[in-house]
This record gives structure tokens, sequence and C-alpha cells, in this order.
């Protein structure tokens, strides 16, 4: 283990986990001092080439209130044939055939396979979703349950099995049902099956149900397709004046109703794609006047949201019950308006689903965001999961406080469960409904070890993380991964802590918090609790002479830790100026549930030079990287922004490119294209896509992500002449650092 | 006099209608011949006017001499005409309203005519004379039979009733021969009128009034009524001769009250008093009618011969034949009255009888074919009307189906101002108002209110204050018109949208297995070819859309774009809406492959159905809402099969009780089981959403119930109990064609206007009230009737009369607001006999059985009874008190024009809803109840008195419908077929001793025994007994609105019973009384009131 760094990153590669702190304070009290809580980022599917499934049940501890699964970390005997638990310490007696193993992956009988539900939006779009749609018909694997429920005015679930001519079920747009309801107009009621006999119940059961509306595709995929190519726009006019009705609040609930009564516990996705705001109806987020505009972030601070509450509510309400069921939903919005999701996000971030956002159903940001969500692994298995379930133990010098991610609490109150919250907590199991490869959770944990009991030299603590999900190949998994870290004393040992602090790990896990808090909070707030904890960070951890702010300096484990905070301060997460609240509420819906990595870059966008002199070099995001013989390439996650400058620009128009003479110049003009792409290939959502050149209204995409280092105001202070001047009055970096290091360094605070 | 002139005015006006054209030429040339009579003529008749009104100022213009002489004068006058007329009058009087006409026509006929021609160029003055013939006629007729009335005593000459008719007929008599027998015989001996009558009575009317043949020369074209009395002239002069012939009839007199009138005429002498007595007596008096009877033509001999003998009747056992036969009634008034086009020029004219066929002509006042009512001459007072106690009751019928010979109302547009109304009252323009001030202004003739002329309808006044454009305008000129509305006419102020048809068909369990769904869905195909259009147009304005249900409903999108039809299900049937809006109703052109695909699809779709659950308020509810959101009025076809028992509004339980019948709770089983249809009644009638049911039960289905809403609706409801395909299939595809293709108003107000001095203060029929005044209707087919009742709210002028207007305001099958108008003046009068002379006992009948179906939902059905007795006994009390002559107290005396209000009477006391019989259920009632509420005159006619048909006694070569015998047992031979036809129903019995000939070529089987009792459908033979019946039983259906299924019944059958049933004279097994036994207690009363 030559540095931390590669540690931290080998722990990433190995087990998709990174620490804020990779050796622990061992006492709690010195926890509490350290500022950035012990926490770390999960990735429960990360995707690892080398982790082959493992047919046996794994072996667990047998004291009732551990059962923790066999892990590396277990001493084992193997002559006694006896392990024991590294949480508990019991001793436990091996199953008989058995070996030791690292993680254990289970195969479980056969499930009722994960069925999709597609929720339409008349729109002029629309013959482009339909597309889309039928397109994803034949991504998805042939013995798939689909469903198909359109809604505008009404909303309507389509009969998939008939023959001739196509049957629909149409409810009130403005009515919600209950689940009970809905199965009875359905024609669904059955007699109440014990959840036991359901799970066990064989593959048959299920389809003989609900099989007219959910069929699998190879049986409908023709009637389906004819049915999408069928469909109208919503069949009632819409007078001038008005926003077209649309009952998505009663449209989800049916959708959740259906899935509700016919396969609970069973994982599926109800997909909505809506081409507006729902209108009418319980969910409904604006009235059908167009004269009274969408609220906007104004409106909610004055209070003037008249349907905000109410609508959350409702949705809120089925998020609760689609978790519960092991559901998930999609939100799929596009329209040059906001479409509600400010309130409908709870169900994508309860649920696990996945929110798209864009400008058109006919973009290619929407079609190759859709299409990638039916991409496959290299095993041709779909990247999805369903109805997982995330448990975590803890060595009782732990406690867990909570995660903050698209799960939602399953309420298992435990011994190592944190009184203290942070995020969703008061549990220590979580239910992610839908999750991918890429899905991270921030998991806080609070250090319960008093500090008169020093725990004995070289010992660990452990974390266990044990996901049960379904697989997409319906199999149903469990992936445990166990870690360890070292303990030591914050007094004595704070170097070590020092050296151990993952400084990009806590970024996005203070991040992570700092959004949360925003979604309740006043934005002004959340920036002086962060500022705060910048304060006391910089306090604890600077090396400085007190009320001398020039003598600060921060060690390299922290260098980066104040830069970030600075630009999360800007970011879109918890800046809701020129943002709507579907923006502000699509934005934080992704940075809750990506990895580090791409947290990283949405917190400070990454910045890509490409001139002729040298090779493409990362740049400061820094308004004084704007130079005339560039070409930037900026990466914030949400766009991938190319930016000639101006002299690059000239050259273009000029044509020069297209002179043999200089192909040298159409080489460097296509080298950030090349690498936009490559992004763009991996990337999802998949980011909106912006070339524009020096003086293009588009560059105000860059110039607002920069760190206005020259604005009109201190342009000509700084004597330089490169870069280029923001017209902003936002504090640039450097009087930030100033700041806080007059604020550090203060003995006031 | 306004009326005469109105006359002629109505041939230059003729534009449009080829009619108009065509009829001048019949009529006028016609009779040219007769100038001579005119002169005379002419003054009688002015003379009778005068008198009438009193100031004569009309008459006096005429110059016409005589006119100075008071109409009582004229009547005595001798000269020959002069005579006639009075007889007209008296005839009238008598009752025998179609005697009446006969007269005038012939009097007319030959004088008016020739005269008339040249009027035509001055109006005015000729007027007079010429058009008047036939209304002066009419009001001479009606001012002598005042005056005569009044002051005759003499004419009581008689039991005339009868004679006058026969004289009547005489006119035609000559073109038919045909009629053969006996019963003519008889009758013109006793009336002495021998030659020509026996021939006429019952054939002639037929012949002469429609048969175009006749008319085919001049008229061709169009027809009108006019061209009618042409023909019937035209060939024979002979006719007049017969007038002559028939004066003689009035020397007759004696014995016959009726011709007694001619003869009368003359004796001035008042007291009307008398003059009814002795017509009475000829009915009442039991006995000495009864000869008469007897013979084939019971009706005027009898009674005029004895007078006296009634009061021999007594106590025993009458003898059916002395009692006033409604066959008798109604033929002598085809023979009378059948043979003229009845010319609506003068107020206050009866009619003829609905089961008499003649032509109308327009001339001011709305066809008796729109209104009738229950008498035209309207007390003045309330005193006097609350004596007499005849309701007075209009049967209005404003979309009613007119004889192609007769033309539909002419359209007017008075542009984006509107039609022309009285500011205060808003009545709208009509003959009737008064153009004064050289035409700037115009009284109402309603409210009198003064109102300004629009300067863009003024006109310049002729020298008789009558506008000069007056035969150029319809509604200056006639009875009945149309206003093109304008917007302000419309819901929400917007020119409504073409109407829709909705078709909700039940699939569930039983009509799928009934083979109903099949049977539909392929008739429907082909059915929407023939949606309602309006005018020329080539194709239906109507779209058509699509709902099947059991327990959820299921909508159709078929939307011509589509390959295939889209099911859109609605289960949230406790709060129904409709799914869809672009893409349900559509044009059927348009969209017909989709359609067909649907209709071939519904049937196999639910082949497996095994849902036997219904819903029924929530499909209304749909169809509404589908209207509603397509912002059009329309009408829903519902096919239902079952009581609605699945969880649902309007969820109806089986409460069906026999127990409760004749007892006080029986009228619950009228009354609706819940409210809910009600209130959906009400929104459906806000939208125009008219709702027609047709039910196919297997069990009870709770029609009160269900048809609440097609009732307030103005729809119809169809029943067909136990339906099977093979038997019901050629019955339902016929109603469900008819339903289809009736024109049909839709979002509809009617408003009645009257003169000051009475009020419509009672409506009965299919609509829905929301205030006292205005009759709204969802939709209103050309079959659907409202009756009016009115009271007095003042006194009435007997001057100016009294006038109704029946303002309708709907939208037509193409999507087009119009606004009908139907005007009608009656005659006023101070003395009761002027009363009982003009009513019309079957619009009282109407009028009275609508108010006793209406009562049985409030009131025991004893209680019900009971009142329509007692008002009865009442009316006839009165008038035997005041208008009958002094006679002895045993003796009954009927009015002519009411004899048969007892018969009638008894047949609505012992009708299924009154007093139901064992095998009759709650649900027939029900129907039976909701049905007769909106039925015509006609229909009440024929359904409480049903026709009896003898088939094998005329002739095979005759063609023609065979006489009617009265409904009685006694009256049918073994050895011979009957028809039986009551509207409803249609039974064909063979007695058991029929020749085996007969049998053989009308059932194809050996013999009587062979035949299969029961059988629906006669077997196709090609001889020509076999054609005759099964032709006449299609005409039959043919005039019905209703198809009648076809039940044979053998003599000595089980089925008899129900046959027997309808044998209304006779004593019914559900205790209804015999017409004798009921005859005997109308008497009873009558005496227990006089004393």
């Amino acid at each position: 283990m030559a540095t931390y760094l590669e540690f931290i990153q080998q722990n990433e590669d190995q087990d998709g986990v990174r620490f804020s702190w990779n050796v622990w304070p061992s006492s709690r009290l010195e926890a509490t001092r350290m500022v950035v809580p012990l926490a770390c980022l999960l990735t429960p599917l990360k995707e690892r080439l080398d982790l082959p499934p493992v047919q046996y049940e794994p072996v667990l501890c047998s004291r009732p209130t551990c059962k923790a699964i066999l892990n590396p970390l277990c001493q084992v005997d193997f002559r006694a044939k006896l392990w024991a638990c590294n949480f508990c310490f019991q001793r436990n007696q091996f199953p008989p055939a058995y070996t030791g193993i690292t993680e254990v992956n289970q195969p479980a009988e056969l499930m009722p396979q994960f069925s999709t539900i597609e929720y339409m939006i008349q729109e002029d779009d629309l013959q482009a979703l339909k597309e889309s749609l039928q397109m994803s018909l034949s991504l998805l694997p042939p013995d798939a349950l689909v469903g198909l429920i359109t809604f505008g005015r009404m909303v309507q679930v389509h009969e998939l099995s008939c023959e001739g001519i196509s049957k629909s079920y149409v409810f009130r747009g403005t009515k919600d049902l209950t689940a009970k309801q809905i199965q009875d107009m359905l024609g669904l009621s059955k007699p109440a099956m014990p959840m036991q006999q359901a799970r066990s119940a064989q593959p048959q059961e299920h389809p003989f149900v609900s099989s007219r509306f959910l069929q699998p595709v190879h049986k409908i995929d023709m009637n389906l397709t004819d049915l999408l190519g069928e469909l109208q726009r919503d069949p009632w006019p819409v007078t001038q004046g008005k926003r077209p009705l649309r009952s998505t609040g009663v449209a989800l609930s049916i959708a959740v109703g259906l899935l509700e009564g016919t396969f609970p516990n069973t994982g599926a996705r109800i997909m909505l794609f809506t081409g507006g705001p729902p209108t009418q109806g319980p969910g409904m987020v604006v009235g059908d006047e167009l004269k009274t505009p969408i609220r906007s972030w104004h409106d909610i601070e004055k209070d003037n949201a008249r349907f905000m509450k109410k609508a959350t509510k409702h949705y809120e309400m089925l998020a609760n019950r689609t978790a519960a069921n092991g559901h998930c939903i999609d939100i799929y919005a596009c329209a040059l308006d906001q479409t509600g999701l400010l309130e409908m996000k709870c169900c994508t971030n309860v649920t696990g689903g996945h929110m798209v956002m864009g400008d058109s159903f006919n973009t290619s940001l929407f079609k190759q965001t859709f299409q990638r969500i039916f991409s496959k692994d290299f095993n041709g298995n779909f990247r999805m999961a369903f109805g997982a379930t995330l448990e975590v133990k803890t060595s009782r010098e732990l406690k867990i406080a909570g995660t903050i991610g698209p799960c939602v609490s399953l309420n298992v109150k435990g011994p190592c469960v944190s009184e203290n919250e942070l995020g969703v907590g008061g549990t220590s199991q979580w239910k992610i409904c839908g999750l991918d490869p890429t899905t991270t959770l921030g998991i806080y944990f609070e250090v319960v070890n008093q500090h008169n009991a020093p725990i004995p030299q070289g010992g660990r603590g452990a974390i266990q993380f044990v996901t049960q999900y379904q697989h997409s190949s319906t199999q149903r998994r469990i992936r445990v991964t166990t870690i360890a870290r070292n303990w030591a004393d914050a007094q004595s040992q704070l170097k070590h802590i020092e050296a151990a602090f993952d400084q990009e790990a806590a970024a996005v896990l203070m991040a992570r918090l700092g959004v949360f808090r925003a979604e309740s909070e006043e934005g002004p707030d959340v920036l002086r609790w962060l500022d705060r904890q910048l304060i006391r960070l910089c306090q604890k951890f600077g090396q400085y002479n007190k009320e001398d702010s020039t003598s600060f300096r921060l060690s390299d484990s922290f260098s980066l830790y104040p830069q970030f905070m600075f630009h999360l301060r800007r970011s879109p997460f918890l800046q809701v100026f020129n943002n709507s609240p579907d923006e502000s509420s699509y934005y934080r819906h992704h940075f809750a549930r990506q990895d580090l990595t791409q947290s990283l870059i949405m917190i400070q966008p990454i910045l890509y030079a490409y001139s002729f002199h040298g090779p493409p070099e990362p740049v400061l995001l820094d308004s004084g990287s704007i130079l005339a013989d560039r070409i930037l390439l900026m990466d914030t996650f949400f766009q991938i922004v190319i930016y000639l400058g101006e002299t690059i620009a000239q050259w273009r128009k000029a044509g020069y490119q297209d002179m043999p003479e200089y192909e040298n110049f159409k080489h460097l003009l296509q080298a950030p294209l090349d690498d936009a792409q490559e992004i763009l290939q991996a990337r999802f959502p998949m980011p909106r896509y912006i070339n524009t050149e020096h003086g293009g209204s588009q560059a105000r995409f860059l110039l607002s992500k920069v760190n206005p280092s020259q604005t009109h105001n201190n342009l000509y202070a700084w004597g330089q002449e490169t870069g280029a001047p923001i017209l902003t009055d936002d504090v640039s970096l450097q009087v930030f650092m100033d700041h806080l290091k007059k604020l550090a360094v203060s003995s006031a605070s | 006099m306004n009326i005469n002139q109105s006359a002629p005015p109505t041939l230059p006006y003729g534009q449009p209608q080829p009619a108009y054209p065509g009829y001048h030429p019949a009529s006028y040339g016609g009779q040219p011949g007769s100038t001579v009579p005119p002169a005379s003529y002419g003054p009688s008749y002015n003379g009778p006017v005068p008198g009438y009104q009193q100031t004569p100022p009309p008459g006096m213009s005429r110059a016409p001499p005589s006119s100075g002489v008071p109409p009582a004068s004229t009547a005595q006058t001798p000269g020959g005409h002069a005579t006639y007329s009075h007889f007209g009058q008296g005839d009238v009087q008598n009752g025998p309203s179609s005697t009446v006409q006969m007269q005038r026509h012939p009097g007319p006929q030959p004088f008016g005519p020739a005269p008339l021609a040249p009027v035509v160029s001055q109006p005015t003055v000729l007027q007079p004379y010429g058009p008047p013939p036939t209304s002066t006629q009419v009001t001479t007729q009606l001012a002598g039979m005042q005056i005569s009335g009044a002051a005759a005593p003499a004419p009581p000459q008689t039991g005339l009733d009868y004679g006058p008719p026969t004289s009547g007929s005489f006119p035609n008599s000559g073109l038919y021969g045909s009629y053969p027998q006996g019963q003519a015989p008889p009758l013109n001996l006793a009336q002495g009128h021998p030659g020509t009558q026996p021939s006429q009575r019952s054939a002639p009317p037929q012949a002469s009034s429609f048969t175009s043949p006749a008319s085919g020369g001049p008229r061709m074209p169009s027809m009108t009524g006019p061209l009618l009395p042409g023909q019937g002239f035209g060939g024979p002069p002979v006719s007049q001769p017969n007038h002559v012939s028939s004066t003689p009839p009035q020397a007759l007199p004696p014995g016959t009250q009726m011709t007694g009138p001619p003869g009368p005429p003359p004796s001035v002498h008042p007291s009307q008093a008398g003059y009814q007595l002795q017509q009475n007596g000829s009915f009442g008096p039991v006995r000495g009618p009864q000869p008469n009877y007897g013979s084939p033509y019971p009706g005027a001999p009898t009674f005029g011969s004895q007078p006296g003998p009634p009061q021999s009747l007594p106590p025993k056992r009458l003898d059916p034949d002395a009692i006033p036969s409604p066959i008798q009634v109604i033929e002598d008034d085809r023979n009378n009255r059948g043979s003229e086009p009845f010319v609506t020029d003068v107020r206050g004219q009866v009619p003829p009888l609905v089961t008499t066929n003649f032509l109308v002509k327009d001339q001011g006042n709305a066809s008796p074919r729109y209104i009738r009512c229950t008498s035209y001459n309207i007390p003045c007072t309330s005193d006097v009307a609350k004596q007499a106690q005849v309701p007075l009751a209009a049967v209005i019928k404003p979309l009613a189906r007119l004889p192609p010979e007769e033309a539909s109302p002419y359209v007017v547009d008075h542009g984006e101002s509107g039609p022309l109304r009285c500011n205060r009252c808003k009545a709208y323009m009509c003959p009737f108002m008064q153009f004064i001030e050289g035409g700037r202004r115009f009284q109402c003739c309603f409210c009198s209110c003064i109102n300004d002329v629009p300067p863009q309808y003024f006109q310049h006044l002729d020298h008789t204050g009558r506008r000069v454009d007056a035969y150029d305008r319809p509604e200056l000129s006639l009875g009945s018109y149309e206003f093109l509305a304008t917007v302000d006419y419309c819901k929400n102020n917007k020119f409504p949208s073409p109407p829709a048809f909705i078709f909700m068909i039940d699939v569930s369990y039983n009509a799928i297995r009934s083979g109903l769904v099949r049977l539909l869905c392929e008739e429907l195909k082909s059915l929407l070819d023939f949606l309602p259009r309006e005018g020329g147009a080539e194709e239906s304005a109507i779209r058509v859309g699509f709902v099947t249900y059991n327990k959820v409903l299921h909508f159709y999108n078929v939307k011509s774009s589509l390959a295939q039809p889209q099911m859109m299900v609605v289960s949230d049937v406790a709060d129904m809406f409709v799914p869809l809006l672009d893409g349900f109703l559509v044009n059927v052109s348009e969209s017909r492959t989709v359609i067909t695909s649907l209709l071939d699809q519904i049937p196999e779709m639910f082949a497996d159905t095994r849902e036997t659950e219904t819903v029924f308020a929530p499909v209304i509810q749909a169809g509404m809402e589908a209207l509603k959101a397509a912002e059009c009025a329309g009408k829903l076809f519902l096919f239902h099969t079952s009581l609605p028992i699945a969880e649902a509004p309007g969820k109806l339980k089986n409460r069906d009780d026999r127990k409760l019948i004749n007892t006080d709770k029986e009228k619950t089983l009228f009354q609706a089981q819940t409210g809910a249809y009600q209130t959906l009644a009400k929104e459906c009638v806000a939208q125009g959403c008219c709702v027609a049911l047709f039910l196919f039960p297997n069990q009870y289905v709770d029609v009160a119930t269900l048809s609440v809403v097609p009732q307030l609706t103005g729809g119809s409801v169809y029943k067909y109990a136990c339906f099977q395909v093979e038997n019901d299939q050629e019955r339902f595809l016929s109603d469900l064609c008819r339903d289809v293709q009736k024109v049909v108003g839709f979002d509809a107000v009617m408003r009645v206007r009257t003169s000051t001095g009475i009020r419509a203060v009672d409506f009965f029929g299919a609509f829905y009230m929301s205030n006292t005044t205005d009759v709204e209707l969802a939709g209103l087919d050309v079959d659907k009737t409202v009756t009016v009742e009115f009271k007095h709210d003042d006194r009435l002028n007997e001057e100016s009369g009294a006038l109704l207007q029946c303002a309708l305001l709907y939208t037509s099958c193409a999507g087009q607001r119009r606004l009908r108008i139907h005007n009608l003046a009656l005659n006023c009068c101070t003395q009761l006999a002027d009363l009982y002379r003009n009513c019309e006992t079957d619009t009282l009948i109407n009028y009275m059985a609508k108010f006793a179906y209406r009562g049985v939902l409030n009131s025991p059905v004893k209680t019900v009874r009971d009142t329509l007795i007692t008002q009865c006994a009442q009316i006839l009390a009165c008038y035997r008190k005041n208008c009958a002559s002094p006679s002895s107290a045993g003796q009954l005396i009927l009015p002519e024009c009411m004899k048969l209000l007892p018969v009638y009477l008894n047949c609505v006391l012992k009708s299924d809803v009154l007093q139901p019989g064992a095998e009759v259920t709650t649900d027939d009632r029900a129907y039976v109840r909701q049905l007769v509420t909106s039925m015509d005159v006609a229909e009440t006619n024929v359904f409480f008195y049903p026709r009896l048909l003898p088939l094998t006694k005329s002739p095979i070569e005759n063609t023609t419908e065979p006489p009617a015998v009265r409904a009685s047992e006694e009256r049918l031979s073994n050895g011979d077929i009957y028809l039986l036809e009551n509207g409803l129903n249609l039974f064909l019995w063979v007695g058991a001793s029929v020749q085996q000939g007969v049998v053989q070529s009308l059932f194809n089987v050996s013999s009587f025994s062979h035949i299969t009792s029961g059988l629906s459908v006669l077997p196709v033979l090609d001889n020509p007994l076999s054609k005759k019946v099964r032709g006449l039983i299609d005409s039959l259906r043919a005039q019905r609105s209703r198809y009648m299924k076809l039940i044979v019944v053998k003599q000595e059958d089980k089925l008899e019973m129900l046959f027997k049933h309808f044998l209304v004279e006779d004593k019914s097994l559900s205790g209804g009384a015999s017409y004798v036994d009921f005859l005997c207690h109308m008497h009873k009363e009558i005496r227990q009131l006089l004393s």
C-alpha cells in the first residue's frame, strides 16, 4: 500500500466504496471534531469483471441480532470448522460443505421477470416518442412483461392480449382511486393471497391474472407496435389559451395500483413519459389556464405555488407505495416548459428510477438516453437491477446515521442504528427499487466508542454491506462487501488520520448533505452551514498562526477541498437562481445517485484545453483559462461545451481547416469533438452537447461555470492580458480563499 | 269575416307548393257550373256569419243581400241551399261533425267555385263569396247552429244524427257504388235517402278522399287537400244531385234528429235545449235505436224512429244493437267527411274524426293533424265551463307527419332580427294579428298589445285592413309555418351542431344468448344509411357513436383514420364520464369501414361472456356526457335486457309485488324506484339528449323506473318480452328502423299561448317541465303528442273567440334551429249547448286516459276510476239538465257528439292499467301507462277500442278495408276469420267452422285443426285471399307507429283468452264491465246527479 491514494483507488475498484476517512478516529468526541463525518460512498452494484457469482447460500452469523455474513475479515478456524464473526465475535460453525470466500452471490429460484410499464403523453413529438418506444421493445428480453398506459385528459390502460379490436380501460383523469378500486375496475380482483404464498407461487399464476395488461414482449410485439402506431393525440380539443389536460397524477396512480395488484415485490419499472405538466386531478401542478405560469422559485418562496404541496403529497404517497412494492418509477419529461419534476421528484428519488429532462422527445438527448437505459453489460444482461435491499452492519464502535441516495428506509431498527440522523436514518436497511451499476449511496456513520474505552491495538472497525437484489436476468442475488479500517487516536495520531482523508469523497459526501438539507431548508442557511463546516475543517487541519492569514497552509490531502466547496456553492445544486424548480430537482436527482467521479464533475466541471502549444491538458476552471488561441472542452456532467477561442473561431471562419496546408488546424478542431463524443457515449443521462465559440450566445454555459477571476470589476487590476472577463458580481475563488483564510485563522470563530 | 277572406289568399300564395296551384283549378274548375246557387248561397252564408257576430260589417259589405237577414232567418229560409246550410248546422249540433262538412262542401262547391275564379284578382271583395264558400259555409253553419240551436227546438227533429251523415256522404257516394250491402239500404230507408246513400256509407270516404286515381289528373303534383274535393265533384256532377237528394232527407225528418236538422232548420225557434234534447233522445233512448242499430246501419234510423221508446228500455238488459255504436259513428263520419278536404279557414270548425281519411287545406288554422281539441267552442266563462265539466284540452302533435298530398309547413326567414313577435306576450306573428294605422303597427291578437311594425316588415294595407302581402307570407295566411331561429334562440348563443345518435348495446349474457346482439349489429350496418335527413340533403348530418355495456361500459373509437376500431372500457360506473371525443361520434360515410368492422366484431368479442349483471343509469349518463362533450343534442338508442342490479348509481332491486294490486300501495308499482333517474333525465333534457329504450326482458325489469328517462326526454320505450330472434326479429327490426328513421326535433321547447281569458295549465306527454309554462323536450319525434289542458282565468269574448298558438323551438335533424308555429282559432260560447255540440269525444278520451294514467301515480287505482266515472257522469248530467229537452228521468240522453263517451270511457276503465287481468304483469302496465301518455288521438282511439275486421265477409275482389264490426264476441261468426288490431297487437281469429277452402288458401293446411295456434306469420301463398289478407295486414301495420306482431288465434283455443281481452264491449275476465252494463251504470249515475 504505497499511498493512501492508491489504497483509496483500489478500494473503490474492488468494493465500490470510498470513505471520507480511511483511518477512523477512535472516539466519538474526536470523530465529531473531525468536522467531516465518517461516511462512505457505496456503489452497490459496481461492475466488476472478476466477480463470479457464487452458487451457495451465504453463511450467516448465528447470533440472531447480528446475522452478518461470513467474509474475508472473519477469523476462520479451518480445523474446527469454525469462524468468528467480526462484528459480534460470535463463533459459528461452518455448514457442511463450505469454504471461505470474499463475496457471495446466490442464485434464486426463478421469479417472475421484471416488467416495464410505459406511459405516454400526447405531444407534438409523439411520433418521436412512439418510435423510441417501439425501438425499446426490440431491446427488451422476449420474456419481459410490458404494459401500456396512455394519458391525457383521461387515462387509458391498454389491454394487450386482445385480438382484433384493441381494448383499453379508461379512467377519469381527475379522480384518484385506491389500488383496490383500480383492480376492481380492471377486473383484476382476486382473493387476497398471503404474501408468502405469492412469493413461492409458480410463475404461471401471475401472468394469468394480469395477462390482459401485462404481456411478454415476444407475444405482443406486433400488437404493441400497432397500438403505438395508432396512438393519436389526446382526442379532446384544447381550447385556445389553455394547456392540454394531463392527468399524470392519476395515470401514475393507476400504474402503481396495477403493479401493486399484480406483481408486488417483483422488479418492475414504470416509465412515465410526459410532455408537459400535470394539469388536472390529483397531482396537478398547474391549472389549465395558460395565462397562469407554472410556479417558479420566486413563487415558492412567496408561498404562491398553489398546487405544490398537494401535488407533492400525492406523488410522495405514490412513491412510497411503489417503493413498498419494490417497483421503480422513471420520469422522462420532455417539454420546453417545466413539467412538474419538482413535485414528482420523489417518485424517482425514492424508488431509484431515472429522471430525464429534455426539450423534446425528438432530440437525440432523449432518444439516446432512453436507449442507454436498455444497455447491456458484458454478459449481455441489462444494466439494471430491481428491488434491492441494502443492509449495513457495523462493528460495535460504529453506528449508522443514515444514507443519502435513491433509496427508502425500511425502518429496521437495530443495535447499530444511531439516534443521530444524517440523511435517511433510523434504520439499518434501505430499499433501492431500481438501481444500476453506477447508483451510489452516501452512507453516514457515527463513531460511538467512548474516549475512555480505547480500542485495542491493531483493532479494526468493520462494516458489511449486504445488497440483495433481483438481477436483470431475474435471478435473486446477494452481494456482500465487507471492509475494515484502522482506528487511530485523534490526539496522538492525527497525522495518520489526516493523511487518510479522502478529500474527494469528503467533498461529495458533504455536498450530498448540503443538497439534502437544501431540499428542506432555505438556500442561504445551507450555504452558511457549508461555510461553517469548511471553516471548522480548516481550523482543525490547517497549519497557521493565529490571526495571520498569510501563514495558512493545508496539507496535500486537504488542498483541493476548499476549491470543491467553492464550486459547490456556485453549483445549481445549491443555487436556484437562473434555474426553474424543475431544473433544480433534476440536477439534485442526479447528484444524489451518481458515483464519486461523476459527482465531482458535477461539483467542479472539468475543463480541457486544446491548442497548438501541446497536447490537450486539463486547465483550471477559471476565466483565465479562456484564451483566444485555445479550444476548451468543458464537461459539467449535464452539458458538454466546446468553446473555440476568439482566434480559433476566426481561423475556422476563414476556412483554414479546409486547406490542405492547415490540416493540423483541422485536427485541432477535431480533437475536442472526438473527446466529447467519448464522453457522450458513456454518460447517462446523455448530456446536452453545446458547440460554441467566442462571443457565441451559448458561451454562457462556459462563462457561468468558470471561476470569475477576471470580471469587469477587476479586469485591469490583475494586469494580465490573457483570459476573459466575466460579467458577474460573484466572488472569485481567490476572494473566497482569502476570506476563508482570514476566518480560519481568526480566533473569534 | 277575416276568416273568409283568408281563404282566397292561400291561392295566390301558393308559390312554393305546386299543390296550391293545382288546387285552384281543381276546386274551382271543378264546379264552375253551379253559379247560380252561389247567389242564393252566398246570402245565406253571409247571413249566418253576421248573425253570429252580431255586427256584421263584413256581411254587409258582401252585399249579398240577404246578409241583412239574420242568420236565424236564413236558416229558416227555405231556399234549397239555404236550407242546406241549416242543415249543416243542424248536423253539427247533433254531433256528427262530419256531416257538417259534407254539407258545406256540397254547398260551396257548386256555388263558390264559379265566382271565385274571378275573385282572385280582387280578393277582398270577392272573398266573401268565393272562398268563403267553404269557410263560410262552415261559419254559417256554425252560426246557424248556434242560432238555430238556440232557437231551435225545431231541429229536434230528431234523431238525425245518423241521417245527416248519410246525406253528407252522398256527394261521394256517387263514386262508389262498390259498397254493397244491405247496411246501406237500411239507412236509406230510414232516412229516406235511398238512392245514393247506400253506396256511400263506408266505402265512399276512403275511395274518394285518398285514392289518388281520381285526383290524379289535375293535381297530380302535390295534391293538397283541395284536390280531393275537386275530384269528388269533378267526376260527378252527380254529387250535386246527391245534395239535392239529401235535402229531401230533411224532409224525412221525423225520426232522425240528425237528418232532422236539415229540415228543422227552418224552425226558428230557439231553445237549444229542445234541439239537443231531441238528439239525445235519439241516442239515449235505448230502445228506439235498437231497431235501427240492429240493421247493419243502425245509426240514424234507429234513433230517428224511436224517440219515444227510449224510455222503455228500462231495467232490463239493453239490446247491444240499440246503444251507440262506435263502428257506426266512424263509418258515418268517413262517409260524410272523408271525401272533401277539410279547409281550415273558419274558426271553431270541428274536424272529421281521426278515423276518417281526409285531406286538410291550411287556410289560417292549424291542421287537426297538429292540433285537436276536446271542444271547438269554449265557454266564455269559467262558471259555464265548470258547470259542464268538459275538460278543455288540446292534443298537440307539433311535428306530425303529413300525407304526401299536404305540404309541410313553409319556412319563413325574418332575417337577423328574428321572428316578429308581440313585445308583451311574445306571441309570434300569425294570421290573427291585426294591422292598424295603415300597417305601421299591429295589435296582438292574444294580449291586445299594440306593437310597431319594424320598417323592413312594413307593408301597406288594402281597404279591408289587410296587408297586401298577406298571401305571400305564410305567417299571415297559414295556420302552421316555421320560422328560422336566430342565434338568440340557441343554447349559449351558438348555432347548434348537427345532432348525434348513439347506439348503446347491452352485451350481457342474456343479450348475447338470445341472439339480439348479433341481429342488432347486422341490422345497424344497413340501417345507418337511413338516418333522418333534411330536405334534399344527400346524406344525413347526424353523427353516430357506439357503446356496449354490461357491468362496465365500452366505448368505441371508430375514427375513419383507424384500421381497426378501438375499444375503451370505463369501469368507473359510479362516476361516469366519456373517455374520448374525437373518434367517438363520426360521420357514417367517412367511417364506414371501421364501423362495419366494429359491428362485425361486437358479437364475436362478447360471444363467450358470462356477465349477467348490467348497469343502466350510467349508460344514459355516458351517452349524455358524450353529447355534452360534443356540444350537440342527440338521441340515445338503448338496447337493454335486464334489471340493472350491478353496483352502480340507479341500481334497482326486484320489487314486483302483485299483492299490492288493488291496495293503496298499488301506485308504487307505477312510481320510479329511485329518484336518480329523474335527476338524470333533467340533465339529459338540459343537454337535448333524447333516450329511446328497447327492452328485451325475460323477467321483471321495472319498466316503471327504466322508462323514466325516455319518458321525460321524449323518447320511446319498446318492450319485447322473452325476445327470440325467430319470433320477434321482424317486430324489433321494424320498430328500430322506424325509430331510427323518424324525423326528430331536438332540444325543443314548446310553449302554448292563448287569448287572454284562458291559460294552459296542465300538460301530458313525454317531456320535462322545469316551470309551469315551457314544455321541454330533449327530443320530439313525429309521433309524440302533448296534451294540454286549459282553464279559464278570465272571461273570453264570444266575438273574438279564443286563439291558441303553439310555438315549438327545436333543432332539426340537420342542426338548424327553427320555430314551428301552429295557430288555432276556437269559438266561444255562452250557451252550454254550443259546447256540447262542438266536442270531440276521441280527443276527450285521449285527455281523460292521460289524466287517469297520470293519476295512478299518486292515487289508488280505484279512486282514479271513480273520478273518471264521476266526471263523465257530470258531463252527461249537465247536458241532460241544461241542454236536453225535458223528458222522463228514465231516459238516457246523450249529446250527439258524446254518445260514444260511455263506451270509450268503459274501455279506458278496463284497460290494463286501471283494471289489470291476472296475466298482465306489472311491467306491462307500466309500459302501457307510459305509452299512452304520448299517444295522439288516433292511437288512443284504436288502442282503447280495437278495430275488428271480418275478412271473409266481403268479396275477395274488394280491395278496400272491410268495414269493422263491434268489438264483441257476439259479433264473431265461427264461420269467419277476423283481424283485430289496437295499434300494439294484431290478432287473426279463425272461427272453428271456417270453410276448408279458406283455411287452405290462408294457412296452407288442410283443416282448421291443422292450423298452428300462435302462428305469427302467414304463409306466402299465391291466391287472392292470402294476398288480400296479407296485404291488409301490411296496410294495418303501415298505419301504426309500431309494428304489430301477428298472432293467429283459433276459436276455442287457449290463446283465445288473450284475444278476448280485446273484445272491449264484453265483460272482461278481470272484472271490467260490458258496454251495456256500463251504460246502465252511467245512466244510474247521471240520474243520481240529476235528482
